[in-house]
């Protein structure tokens, strides 16, 4: 085998160490180099663990008293601990204590979890050698420069570079199911030329510094110390990841080159940045409402107090004397703790408790996503996963949906359907009923060999440029790196021996989704070099010569027309020179150690050019199952469907007629290269004048809008909206005037009133620029990307709700989505039954929180204007403390979970939304109920002398039927609203009465030991002696109930039709929120 | 270059085996996923697939017209009711504070005066049913200011002579008196209402005096359980209290509250008891006596009557005034008209509903698709 020798400057080397490092095969020192500095490399300790024992308790606590509602209650806290406050600091410490002891308890548990995890990879024996010996070591001792024995079935204990394989053929198989889920076997070489004998090997890596990315280049360079230096450059084919598994390779020997935390699994595994949802948002919104409302009632009953104190008598009557300290402390100071204690006497407004409801209720809710069967595929095995329960009610908001097209809409199935060599058209009209293996059939594909010359150079074209790896026979594991395999024609298979033993690979010249083509460069049996160049059209077009083009477009244009894929097939003939030159240079640019991809890049678009057309394939991708019912059920709900493809506009039109985004009716709106350079005047003008025009059809003449969102159902035209990258990027950043930004605002308007929209010829990073142009326009609605490849991970990661198809393309898409489902119809369930549900719930449930907690505080309030402002608690402490957490806790999780308030099957619209009026309606309720509570109750005590015997009731008994009706009359509220009565809400509603009644006896019938004041004692058994007491609860209950119960009735009834409930959800849905 | 070359032979064989390896794959697949299969697929429970059976209520108008008028009705029966019972109670009700020259007790609201007594006259024309309670008022009195309320000494009042030498610092300022500690502590009892009164009935010129039964006015934990006195030393209660001093605006100690019945003495005085519950509004009134002995047991009977106040209580110099109830009571307590026509309005207002509902449900029985 030839080596090549390349000589580089030693001196180099110094300045390149930064961002590079060198590692020492088996330790040995090279002779005749500077001295041996032994490199500091982190040891081979898995640390996935946040905490140990030691710092748990400060780290845990720093982090949840970061959050700023758990630093809110804290200072509250502080201040009842500080200031002679009203409640006790248990009141508001129990609570909170409560929450951070269940989070820590539940961080801790996750934590213990990663320890134990982490404990089994770092304790895992595995075999070094050293001196000549096998030694078996623990996994975390090993070090950088250590020689690793790995068997069959075995994980890499950390990233290697292969040295040996105990195979033939110097490969080794490898599955990286545990780190991207792509089961299918890679094929990884050894360092060519590597001793056989490892003993002796004296070899320096120089690779770079550890990077995350799983894919990318390692760049790494191998540096042969036997007799003479060699230089090999080594990519990501040399090594095994850490978290891979050895398969059907006996055993392998490498060298460990980035360990512990440096690898690149634990690179990868900081998490990615937190989505938020957007109900979060409105909740901090609201917060802040009630933030408000909480300071200015603090602010007023503090003026008051002064105000009030100002009057004769009022200040310091005989009675109530103040103490020394109270007389000396300053006026303002005192105000200033005065407006501290009306705060924490009203703090109670901002519910610590509804943060981990909304949590709890997100985190039970995502169970109910995956385990639901119908999102169960048998295919697979698998059913849906959830990545992000943060996002569950997200799903119910969604008004744009960005798909992807392959393997989304369509299965990424491929299956032939012709081909065309020079202008001729070959059809496989039998199609074949397996869509993977292949038929050979000898009718109309037979004609093939009567043309010699082209057709076979068009087959062979097809049958070397692919990087198909056969394995060795008996393996019931099939080993292939071509996702697109199908792409090979039958007919190849006829011929396939008589090419494979007549040509020498030269190089691949890979494939990547910016070119969207690939090359080989071989060498036949006869001495010519070829390339064989394949890809899409548009890739290829430019690069060939012009007069060959015509004839193959029609056909290619014909068969994208009607949906399929198709490809393109080049070649061109190398002679010596241009050879070695194209050899010279990519060598160069392979051993490039900074920029190789660019350089690669560079060299390959130098190389493929000037090649001459033989033909084009067409093959069909079919839709994926009910993909047409699912688009048209989300059109239906009112969500508008953009396709984003990197695929030719007549490929992506067609798959959107096949899938009801179009419809006949509808008006395409085309805005492409084809488009622009009609006229044949600038593109820009073109563009200006072609935006103007569809602005003025779709925007200006439609019929004003009714329902916002809703108006283009009942538009009487339909429109469809067609875009290029091309004009795309045009329209984005087309010129740094102010008229680029006109251009975006006339681009988004008119797809906003459009039913459907087709961005196609679309770069990943195109695809996240439109979902970022469209989550931030006007009135930022919710975005969701659904894909199923690398390419999608862009805009997954972009749209507010990513989800990712389990599909052929490998994992990356599912491992960055918030959501994963294994097929597109289930994402009609998603959405429309899921997404609803929680919606509606969570909507209900925030409000609801509101709500119980204002008409909680507003009587307390409300007392201070009886009591001489003197932050007197109306609730004894225990009430105050429970209510929340136990009381009124229980139904509402039971009903955010469980509520359906229209029967699954017939969920069809998405039209809730969490809004400002909702909002006022529920703060209105409370204020309401509130004020009822309180001003009932206090016509009752306008005489105290409640029982038949004559005695008189005191405070806490008027804040005891105060609180009681409040406890009824929220739980019963939220039994009006409950619609799908199960037995959990049966259970819990009850439930909860009983508990406080059980508990309000309880705690009101014993001495307690540890309470000073016994001041409950008997006061609720007292009270329910009294009729007049019943009688005003009761009333009370009622009166509060009674603009429910109407509002109720007044509604119009659901019928079981789904016609009525849609028409009656238009109507109900934002009411109930 | 054996590596970088192209497999050399069988490839078309080799392309056959791989199909059916793919479907060797699959079937292993399958075979692999027979045991996970149970992990993998979702359990069809009714629970986890939400379909859990539910009752779906629907407020129908069949159901919420009867329904309405049925708790309109029984809301107008209970109206009623209340209103008949709180009508039937009889209240005599007096301000005695003394502010107007011409009121009986215009003397005695000065400040200055100590052991002022005045009477008020009354006549009754009609029998006032018993029993009778009697009742003092006052009104701008912050009994449930926050500091007010506060200021006791739990342990004490449940008789903890520990605490009778160190009262608590809610005490403030009412804990020592000169360097003693003042038992009971606080403002609360500090501030005990001190007005005694005594009923007469006017029987040809003597004073027929009306017995007033002071048991029973307090809550009944309060007397048996919440408050205890101290354990008696040498059989005395006054030795008990041995290095302790008087609240300072209480005229004699708290063991001698009623010196005639040592049941009533001390913490367990019922009049103490009844001070000690806060009041909820700063207008309030308290059980004072009930009539529930003699010739007055079936009630007062019609007659002049006379009743004397000794007058302590100072109330001016806050702005509060200070009342005298007679009242009976019904089995849903004292005189307030408020329940009685609420419930009768609320009731009224169901029925109305529920008529007018009947009129929509009858004209447009609830078209479809309307609302």
């Amino acid at each position: 085998p030839s080596v090549s020798f390349l000589s580089t400057s030693w001196s180099s080397r110094d300045e390149k160490r930064v961002d590079s490092r060198t590692i020492y095969v088996g330790h040995r020192q090279c002779p005749g180099t500077e001295a041996f500095i032994a490199p500091k490399f982190c040891d081979n300790r898995i640390v996935s663990s946040k905490y140990t024992v030691w710092n748990f308790l400060p780290k845990n606590l720093f982090e949840q008293f970061r959050r700023i509602a758990n630093f809110y209650f804290l200072i509250i806290f502080l201040v009842q601990v500080i200031v002679d406050t009203p409640t006790s600091p248990v009141t508001s410490g129990l609570p909170l204590f409560f929450v951070i002891t269940v989070t820590a308890i539940k961080q801790g548990y996750e934590d213990w979890l990663r320890h134990k995890a982490d404990k089994e990879v770092n304790k895992y024996l595995v075999t070094v050698l050293e001196d000549g010996r096998r030694i078996r070591k623990e996994s975390e001792r090993i070090k950088v420069g250590d020689v690793v024995e790995v068997v069959e079935d075995e994980t890499f204990p950390c990233d290697l570079i292969l040295l040996q394989s105990s195979r033939d053929d110097d490969t080794c198989f490898v599955t990286t199911a545990s780190l991207d889920g792509e089961s299918n076997h890679k094929t990884h070489y050894t360092v060519p030329d590597t001793e056989k004998d490892l003993e002796s090997l004296t070899a320096t890596i120089e690779c770079e510094q550890p990077q995350p990315d799983l894919y990318k280049y390692v760049s790494a360079r191998h540096t042969l110390y036997s007799m003479s230096i060699v230089k090999w450059s080594l990519g990501p084919e040399n090594l095994l990841l850490k978290g891979a598994t050895l398969k059907n390779t006996k055993k392998i020997y490498g060298v460990a080159v980035y360990t512990g935390m440096e690898t690149k699994m634990a690179l990868n595994y900081q998490g990615k940045s937190q989505k938020r949802s957007a109900v979060e948002k409105s909740i901090n919104a609201f917060l802040l409402v009630y933030l408000c409302i909480l300071l200015s009632k603090a602010l007023v009953c503090t003026t008051l107090k002064y105000v009030w104190q100002s009057r004769d008598g009022q200040d310091e009557p005989w009675y109530n004397q103040k103490t020394q300290k109270e007389k000396d402390a300053y006026k303002f100071l005192k105000m200033f703790t005065d407006f501290l204690s009306f705060m924490v006497l009203f703090n109670f407004i901002i519910p610590v408790s509804m943060y981990v409801t909304v949590e709890m209720q997100k985190f039970l809710g995502s169970f109910f996503i995956t385990w639901d069967k119908d999102f169960f595929d048998p295919e697979i095995q698998e059913g849906a996963l959830v990545n992000t329960s943060d996002l569950n009610e997200e799903l119910g908001q969604v008004e744009y949906v960005f798909t992807d097209k392959t393997g989304t809409l369509t299965q990424n199935n491929m299956e032939f359907i012709e081909c065309c060599i020079d202008g001729f058209q070959y059809k496989n009209r039998d199609s074949c009923s397996e869509l993977d293996s292949f038929c050979v059939t000898d009718g109309p594909v037979s004609k093939l060999h009567e043309k010699a010359g082209r057709e076979e150079l068009f087959l062979r074209a097809l049958c070397l440029c692919h990087t198909v790896q056969v394995k060795e026979a008996g393996d019931m594991e099939t080993v292939s790196e071509d996702q697109i395999d199908g792409l090979l024609p039958p007919t190849e298979q006829q011929k396939e021996c008589l090419f494979l033993d007549l040509y020498e690979l030269l190089h691949v010249l890979n494939f990547d989704p910016v070119r969207r083509r690939m090359s080989v460069i071989v060498r036949s049996k006869a001495g010519e070099t070829l390339l064989f160049c394949k890809g899409a059209d548009s890739s290829i077009f430019p690069r060939v010569r012009s007069e060959e083009v015509d004839r193959i477009r029609v056909h290619v244009e014909r068969n994208a027309t009607e949906g399929y894929r198709t490809l393109c097939v080049a070649y061109k003939q190398l002679c010596t020179e241009e050879y070695v030159e194209v050899d010279a240079k990519l060598r160069e640019a392979r051993l490039a150690l900074q920029d190789r991809e660019e350089k690669l890049m560079a060299v390959y678009n130098q190389v493929e050019t000037g090649m001459s057309l033989i033909g084009a394939t067409a093959v069909e991708d079919r839709l994926q199952e009910e993909a047409a019912e699912t688009m048209e059920a989300l059109q239906e709900a009112g969500i508008k469907v953009w396709v984003l493809t990197g695929d030719k506009m007549e490929t992506a039109k067609s798959t959107c007629y096949a899938c009801r985004l179009f419809q006949r009716g509808t008006e395409l709106l085309e805005l492409t290269v084809r488009t622009l350079e009609d006229g044949g005047r600038k593109r820009e003008e073109r563009l200006h004048e072609l935006l103007l025009e569809y602005h003025k059809k779709a925007v200006q003449d439609a019929p004003p809008a009714k329902l916002g969102v809703r108006s283009w159902v009942t538009a009487s035209q339909e429109y469809g909206f067609i875009i290029d990258g091309a004009t795309l990027s045009l329209v984005l950043n087309s010129s740094p005037e102010a008229s680029s930004t006109r251009y975006k605002s006339l681009f988004l308007q008119i797809c906003q009133n459009c039913t459907a929209v087709l961005c196609c010829r679309m770069a990943p990073l195109q695809k996240a620029q439109i979902v970022k142009m469209v989550k931030n326009s006007k009135g930022s609605p919710i975005t969701l990307s659904i894909g199923d490849g690398a390419n999608d991970v862009s805009m997954i990661l972009e749209a507010h709700v990513g989800i990712g198809i389990k599909g052929k393309e490998g994992r990356q898409a599912v491992r960055n989505s918030d959501y994963a489902i294994p097929k597109l119809k289930h994402l009609k369930k998603l959405l429309l039954a899921h997404g609803h549900l929680y919606y509606v719930r969570i909507a209900h449930l925030v409000q609801y929180f509101f709500y119980k907690n204002l008409c909680f505080i507003l009587p307390q309030f409300l007392y201070q204007f009886f009591c001489g402002y003197s932050q007197q608690p109306l609730y004894d402490a225990a009430y105050l403390t429970m209510y929340n957490i136990c009381f009124t806790s229980m139904p509402i999780l039971a009903y955010s979970l469980l509520e359906q308030h229209i029967a699954i099957e017939s969920l069809m619209d998405t039209n809730a939304t969490l809004r400002w009026g909702p909002f006022l309606y529920w703060t209105t309720l409370g204020i309401f109920h509130g004020l009822l509570f309180f001003f009932g109750v206090r016509c009752l005590f306008s005489n105290p002398a409640l029982q038949d015997n004559g005695q008189v009731f005191g405070n806490w008994s008027y804040g005891t039927i105060v609180f009681t009706v409040l406890v009824f009359t929220v739980t019963l509220k939220l039994a009006l609203d409950t619609r799908h009565w199960t037995w959990i809400n049966h259970l819990v509603i009850w439930g909860s009465l009983a508990f406080y009644v059980f508990f309000s006896f309880f705690w009101g019938g014993i001495i307690w030991p540890f309470l000073q004041q016994q001041r409950l004692y008997f006061v609720f058994a007292n009270m329910l002696s009294s009729v007049s007491a019943w009688l005003v609860i009761i009333l009370l209950i009622l009166l509060s109930l009674l603009p429910e119960i109407l509002v109720l009735v007044l509604r119009k009834p659901r019928g079981p039709h789904r016609r009525q409930v849609r028409k009656a959800h238009n109507h109900v849905v934002p009411f109930c929120l | 270059m054996a590596a970088s070359c192209w497999p050399a032979s069988g490839f078309y064989r080799e392309k056959k085996r791989n199909c059916s390896a793919r479907t060797a794959i699959f079937d292993g697949g399958m075979m692999k996923n027979k045991e996970g299969e149970v992990a993998n697929r979702p359990d069809n429970t009714a629970f986890t697939q939400q379909r859990l059976p539910a009752w779906q209520p629907m407020l129908s108008a069949g159901i919420v017209i009867p329904g309405f008028l049925v708790i309109g009705l029984v809301f107008i029966g209970i109206g009623v009711a209340l209103f008949l019972g709180s009508q039937s109670i009889q209240v005599l009700e007096s301000d005695y504070t003394g502010l107007n020259s011409n009121t009986p007790c215009y003397e005695c609201s000065d400040a200055s005066k100590k052991n002022c007594t005045c009477s008020i006259e009354f006549t009754l024309t009609k029998q006032f049913d018993g029993p009778v309670f009697l009742y003092y008022g006052l009104s701008n009195f912050f009994q449930n200011h926050r500091k007010y309320g506060v200021s006791r000494d739990y342990y004490q009042l449940s008789g903890d002579t520990a605490y009778f030498k160190n009262p608590s610092d809610s005490c403030s300022p009412y804990i020592y008196d000169s360097g003693v500690p003042i038992v009971p502590c606080g403002a609360a009892a500090n501030s005990m209402f001190n007005d005694s009164f005594r009923l007469y009935q006017l029987v040809g010129g003597t004073k027929k005096p009306v017995p007033l039964d002071g048991k029973g006015i307090s809550w009944w934990t309060d007397y048996n359980i919440v408050f205890r006195n101290p354990p008696l030393v040498n059989g005395s209660l006054a030795a008990a209290f041995n290095g302790t001093a008087k609240p300072v605006n209480w005229a004699k100690p708290a063991y001698e509250l009623d010196t005639s019945d040592p049941s009533n003495n001390g913490f367990m005085n019922e009049d103490f008891l009844v001070w000690m519950r806060r009041a909820a509004l700063p207008d309030f009134r308290k059980l004072y006596r009930r009539i529930t002995q003699g010739d007055y047991a079936a009630g007062l009977p019609v007659g002049n009557y006379s009743l004397e106040i000794s007058y302590n209580y100072p109330v001016i110099g806050f702005g509060g005034r200070k009342k005298i109830v007679l009242s009976n009571v019904s089995w849903m307590g004292g005189k307030n008209m408020f329940l009685g026509v609420a419930y009768l309005v609320i009731g009224s207002l169901c029925i109305v509903m529920s008529l007018v509902m009947l009129i929509v449900y009858a004209k447009y029985k609830f078209p479809e698709g309307d609302s």
